[in-house]
């Protein structure tokens, strides 16, 4: 049964906050709507599990509708879990009775079993009370709470942004490990680019209260749609480039084009990740001098700055054992691997930056 | 984000607040059938002028006094290193189990030099600080220690984190406790009486036995409604639109305990002189006086335990029901109209009990006879007098409790209702029974509506306790005195447990 919302918008009293969203969530899978904080990613979410209704639009799953003009499914009618940023655990209830809350009577006790196995929960913590849990241990109760009674869907509110960095990860992995176990279709709201495009199926793009993308993570992040959401999604590397027949002429040489979103407009940026830029010998055709070398523990940051025309900054990622050779001042030939994805320079304003004095 | 009320629950809310509002009915009517030049002459006098800076007064120096012993033994007993603090805490809510006029009567009949405005504040103060003790306690265990350890290491020394952090956030138990004590002010009769201290109240009283619910008692009735209603206008200006829920990841942990050093002493010192002068000494008094009574009068004593038992049950359980609305209202639906309707409250339960005394006799006999000097009356009126103790503490309750667990118990399948039922009001029973006892508390220990209003033959313990003392026989009061305190210890306990909270 796919999850879907068409046409929704949303205000709170004069401020508009969701504006004609679509989107589509295949049964089982995972999608993650990534947006920088107050675009307005967890009202969306808040509107999908029926805490608040939308002002226009439908939503539906499967064949039943959920939400539409003068029709309104409340929110414990709707078989969609929540798993709140901060877990909304009960306080006064043990683990075991936060997990078994939604779940009927019968077989309740078995179920909180199963799910806290799936969601690699200590069978030991079951009778603790939820402050006696770390950050990490409360945000997999929260989840096997929501997975117990079997939900259609489970909604995902920024649930690893309150842990810590390694904690994040683990807990991440834990929690896409019992979601893929337990084929749920799973929605998470993330500010973390990295957590959206590493969470599952489907990415989708929020700014300001619309969704101008969504895809597979890969088409997303390789094709995005505009250089905003190209920047939201990674690094970028964006060269003002001139279109010759079979490519464009940029600051890093000759570059062929994998997508053309210039819209025809005549003065055109590439985008590439740095990803796709490695260091060379330096009697490349291109080359750069180097700004800075920042090393983190096995890697090195290098800043670069094209030379030529168009001066470019450039910060490459690098193993520290390859950066030994370079010094500030130095300078470096680059090559390019892959293509250019093409956007209007008009689009690209804020994102260059001015080195030519 | 502010969701509006159900129909429902608006409906229920107003249609409460109408009955609640039938004293300050009275009182409108009242004015209307006396005329303002009727009112201009029986006001305009020097007697009248002397009651109101009396009143005014007891206010000004009274609620400063309570709030600072209050916040003081509750911030000294729940975040300091204070040796004894267990003892202290408890010592600091004992006063709240002797009722003031009790109190009263332990000072004045040892020492009758005690009188006037000073006689007045020492005694009230002495009985009412625990009123803003207790919320300040309790507001005080439920913060989120993180805002002090964050205050700390912004480099703020201890006395400034006091000043800026915990209380800011203490305000709203500073307003409403110091709301609920500005009102016991200005309707406090027994204890003022006692030490010949003339506030309106007191006024009223001596104006309705000479001439029953005539013009005079009416008029200056009116003047004391005005007060109240300033009294409640501060309160909320200042409260503002202020909503405190916890907010921040994971439950909130124990704090840890500001070390006093070398103030120590003087901290117990402090909580140690403060506890003679508000138990010990009026105590010590009462027993006294016990020791001289007739033993025959255990008899009488029993019926009217009893009485004042079953009353003042009934008179709690009313309260919740009638408070639960309109404090849910006021913490989840915030509005104008919340406001209004919450003043329409606060303002029926700010008038002196006499008024509402007055007010239930005159439209029990005029609409319905068969009510007059019934339990229900008793507790209508128990309920109108009261009802700020229930709906302060249920607020700060539900500000605690944040709605996200509602929306998760929602999503987990449980309709609204339910949810609450198995959210909500769990989280919220600590405060349901803070409410309850406090009001069965007051209600035992109310004097004034319980004479005029009370079955033909229902004795309690205070308008027992009360015939006897104001007839200057001190040894016949005491049994009747100790039985009240007595009786409000559990209430107090249970008021005192639910505030420290269950540790688990």
């Amino acid at each position: 049964m796919n999850l879907r919302i068409s046409g929704v918008s949303k205000s709170f009293g004069t401020t508009p906050v969701l504006n004609d969203i679509n989107l589509d969530v295949a049964q089982g899978s995972r999608t993650a709507i990534v947006g920088s904080s107050g675009c307005g990613k967890t009202t969306l979410l808040r509107l999908i599990a029926g805490f608040i209704t939308p002002d226009r639009g439908e939503i539906s799953l499967g064949s039943r509708v959920l939400s539409a003009p003068g029709h309104d499914v409340p929110a414990h009618r709707r078989g969609i879990g929540y798993v709140a940023q901060d877990g909304a655990l009960f306080p006064h209830l043990t683990v075991a009775a936060n997990i078994g809350f939604g779940h009927p009577r019968a077989g309740r006790a078995q179920r909180i079993r199963e799910v806290m196995e799936l969601t690699s929960l200590d069978a030991t913590l079951a009778t603790r009370y939820p402050h006696q849990l770390s950050g990490g241990q409360q945000q997999r109760v929260a989840l096997a709470r929501a997975l117990a009674p079997r939900p259609e869907v489970v909604l995902l509110d920024e649930p690893f942004s309150a842990l810590d960095t390694g904690l994040r990860e683990r807990t991440r992995a834990a929690v896409i490990t019992a979601l893929e176990r337990s084929g749920t279709t799973t929605v998470l709201v993330t500010h973390d680019q990295e957590e959206a495009l590493s969470f599952g199926d489907g990415v989708a793009v929020m700014i300001s209260g619309s969704l101008p993308q969504s895809g597979s993570p890969e088409s997303v992040f390789g094709n995005p749609a505009s250089v905003d959401i190209a920047a939201l999604m990674g690094s970028v590397v964006l060269l003002p480039a001139v279109q010759v027949e079979h490519g464009v002429d940029s600051a890093l040489g000759r570059i062929s084009v994998r997508h053309d979103r210039s819209g025809g407009a005549e003065s055109v940026v590439a985008m590439v990740r740095p990803a796709q830029v490695s260091l060379t010998a330096d009697d490349s055709q291109c080359r750069a001098s180097v700004v800075g070398v920042r090393h983190i523990g096995p890697v090195a940051v290098v800043a670069l700055r094209t030379q030529g025309q168009h001066p470019t900054a450039i910060s490459l990622t690098l193993p520290s054992h390859h950066t030994q050779s370079l010094q500030v001042g130095a300078v470096a030939g680059l090559t390019l691997d892959g293509g250019a994805v093409l956007y209007p320079a008009s689009a690209a304003g804020r994102y260059l930056t001015d080195l030519e004095n | 984000m502010t969701t509006s009320p159900s129909r429902a629950l608006l409906i229920i809310v107003v249609v409460l607040v109408v009955g609640m509002l039938v004293p300050v009915g009275y009182v409108i009517e009242a004015t209307a059938r006396i005329g303002v030049s009727e009112l201009a002459a029986l006001l305009l006098r020097d007697r009248v002028g002397e009651l109101l800076s009396n009143t005014v007064l007891i206010l000004l120096l009274g609620v400063p006094i309570t709030i600072v012993l209050g916040v003081g033994s509750a911030w000294l007993v729940e975040r300091t290193d204070l040796p004894g603090r267990r003892f202290f805490s408890i010592v600091s809510v004992a006063p709240l189990a002797i009722p003031a006029f009790v109190s009263s009567y332990g000072w004045a009949s040892v020492f009758p030099s005690i009188q006037g405005l000073g006689g007045g504040l020492l005694v009230a103060t002495l009985a009412y600080y625990p009123l803003v003790y207790l919320p300040a306690l309790a507001t005080l265990r439920g913060l989120n220690p993180s805002l002090e350890e964050s205050a700390r290491s912004l480099g703020l020394r201890e006395g400034a984190i006091l000043l800026r952090v915990v209380i800011p956030q203490l305000r709203l138990a500073i307003l409403g406790g110091g709301l609920i004590v500005a009102l016991h002010l200005l309707a406090e009769y027994g204890a003022f009486a006692f030490i010949r201290f003339d506030t309106f109240t007191t006024a009223i009283v001596v104006a309705y036995q000479t001439t029953f619910a005539g013009p005079s008692a009416a008029s200056l009735g009116i003047v004391l409604a005005l007060l109240s209603v300033i009294v409640l206008g501060i309160e909320a200006t200042a409260r503002g639109r202020a909503r405190y829920a916890y907010v921040g990841s994971a439950s909130p942990r124990p704090a840890e305990l500001v070390k006093l050093g070398k103030l120590a002493p003087l901290a117990i010192f402090a909580l140690a002189v403060i506890g003679t002068l508000a138990t010990v000494v009026p105590m010590t008094n009462v027993i006294r006086w016990s020791f001289a009574t007739n033993p025959e009068l255990l008899n009488d004593l029993w019926r009217a335990l009893v009485d004042t038992s079953l009353l003042s049950l009934s008179g709690a359980l009313g309260a919740i029901v009638v408070a639960l609305p309109v404090a849910w209202l006021a913490t989840r639906h915030p509005s104008r109209l919340s406001r209004v309707l919450e003043g329409g409250y606060s303002i029926a339960s700010s008038l002196p009990a006499i008024i509402v005394a007055l007010a239930l006799v005159t439209v029990t006999l005029n609409v319905a006879p068969g009510l007059y000097q019934t339990t229900a009356t008793v507790t209508a009126a128990y309920i109108i007098i009261f009802l700020p103790r229930a709906l302060v503490t249920l607020r700060a309750g539900l500000a605690q409790v944040p709605e996200s667990l509602e929306e998760a118990a929602q999503a987990l399948g449980k309709p609204p209702l339910l949810a609450r039922m198995r959210v909500t009001i769990p989280l919220l029973f600590p405060a349901i029974a803070a409410a309850g006892a406090l009001v069965a508390l007051g209600a035992a220990n109310e004097l004034t509506a319980t004479l005029l209003l009370a079955p033909t033959g229902t004795r309690t313990l205070a308008t027992q306790f009360w015939s006897a003392a104001s007839s200057v026989d001190y040894p016949g009061a005491a049994p009747y005195a100790i039985s009240l305190v007595l009786l409000s210890i559990p209430a107090v306990a249970l008021l005192f447990a639910q505030t420290r909270g269950k540790t688990r």
